[in-house]
């Protein structure tokens, strides 16, 4: 099957999908490849799209390959497999083998191993087993071969955190508008929006107009992580209302916004951390904001 | 910019400016030293926060002191 990326990536919603699947059942197919792909992204998206649908229309075996920065690894790893390739076709010779490895095994029923015996990407999938040696023993030999530079792996990786260029200083702080963020959970009494108190999956935008300083009687915090007894009496150890306004009314800063953004930061996944940013930062962008003062417990 | 009491989790997640808090449950001030004292603490460390973001940084960057 030759379908053009363009072509599949701009007739999703016009049924491209179903399209393509009614020319593949008339063939009754064991399996199905799709690319690799490399780190073409419409490419792997496809791939990634078609190889789903195959697996759930058909209940076939069906194997994929990407780079793993292409983008239809984050959105199709967890459904299909996908073999991980290097990012251009000169991997072909490497890549072909190990998806026909794995289409083989699945179609034979045969046992698929963890990702890195056969080369797939995490499929965020943990499995059971008992290790002949016990787990106090593997550790200290993991610490040696650390210790000794030695190569390691985890079952368990971390998340990769991207990192962002600086953003260059401020030309005239004593003109700019100043937003102040907190992950330290401090909220409106009676928290009107639930906002969680620990693994947060929501964030608040509340008014801090014409406060002098933040006030017990209008503010709590309901963050989970800390003892709350000093912010609870004093919501600007979290949330410096009164210090800001003194400097707004010195002219150190230009204007402090009439709000605060806050959310609570204990147990919050990053990717959670990551959305609630990209959902405010236009709100700010739109407010004439210059830069923020974010607090962290 | 970043006020943050556990500096290596700001180091972690990527701020580029970071002025480090006096405590977990009062990042901004300290109330046992008293009303007065725990405002001044506070004051400074914004003055000290905001000042952060006109200057220039090419890395992460963690401003320990006044400058």
């Amino acid at each position: 099957m030759i379908c053009g990326d363009n072509y599949f990536g701009s007739h999703i919603e016009s049924g491209v999908v179903d399209e393509i699947l009614e020319l593949i059942r008339p063939l009754s197919p064991d399996a199905f490849v799709a690319g690799p792909a490399f780190n073409a992204g419409r490419y792997g998206v496809a791939c990634g799209t078609m190889a789903k649908a195959v697996q759930d229309a058909l209940s076939i075996p069906v194997v994929s390959g990407m780079y793993r920065e292409n983008p239809g690894v984050d959105m199709f790893r967890k459904d299909i497999y996908i073999i991980e390739t290097k990012d251009s076709s000169a991997d072909m010779r490497n890549a072909a083998p190990k998806m026909a490895k794995l289409l083989k095994k699945l179609v034979n029923g045969e046992e698929v191993l963890g990702p890195k015996e056969e080369g797939y990407l995490e499929k965020g999938i943990r499995v059971n087993y008992f290790n002949e040696r016990r787990g106090s023993e593997r550790a200290v030999e993991l610490l040696v071969r650390k210790i000794k530079g030695e190569e390691t792996y985890t079952d368990y990786p971390m998340p990769v955190i991207d990192h962002v260029a600086p953003a260059p200083p401020l030309k005239d702080l004593s003109k700019a508008k100043i937003a102040l963020i907190t992950s330290g959970g401090v909220v409106p009494q009676g928290n009107p929006d639930h906002i969680e108190s620990s693994s947060a999956t929501k964030w608040g935008k509340y008014s801090i107009a014409g406060m002098d300083h933040a006030d017990k009687k209008d503010f709590m915090t309901i963050h989970g992580g800390y003892d709350r007894a000093f912010i609870t009496e004093d919501p600007d150890l979290c949330i410096p209302v009164d210090a800001l306004r003194k400097l707004e009314k010195e002219g150190v800063i230009g204007k402090l916004t009439d709000y605060f953004i806050t959310t609570t930061g204990t147990g919050t996944a990053t990717n959670s951390s990551k959305r609630f940013a990209e959902e405010y930062i236009p709100l700010l962008k739109e407010d004439g904001v210059d830069a923020v003062l974010m607090v962290s417990t | 910019m970043h006020v943050c009491t556990v500096v290596p989790i700001s180091l972690t997640i990527g701020a580029n400016r970071i002025v480090p808090a006096i405590g977990i449950p009062y990042p901004l001030g300290n109330p046992t030293l008293g009303e007065k004292k725990s405002y001044e603490i506070r004051e400074g460390l914004v003055r000290r926060a905001l000042k952060t973001l006109t200057v220039p940084v090419e890395e992460q960057t963690v401003f320990e002191e006044d400058f």
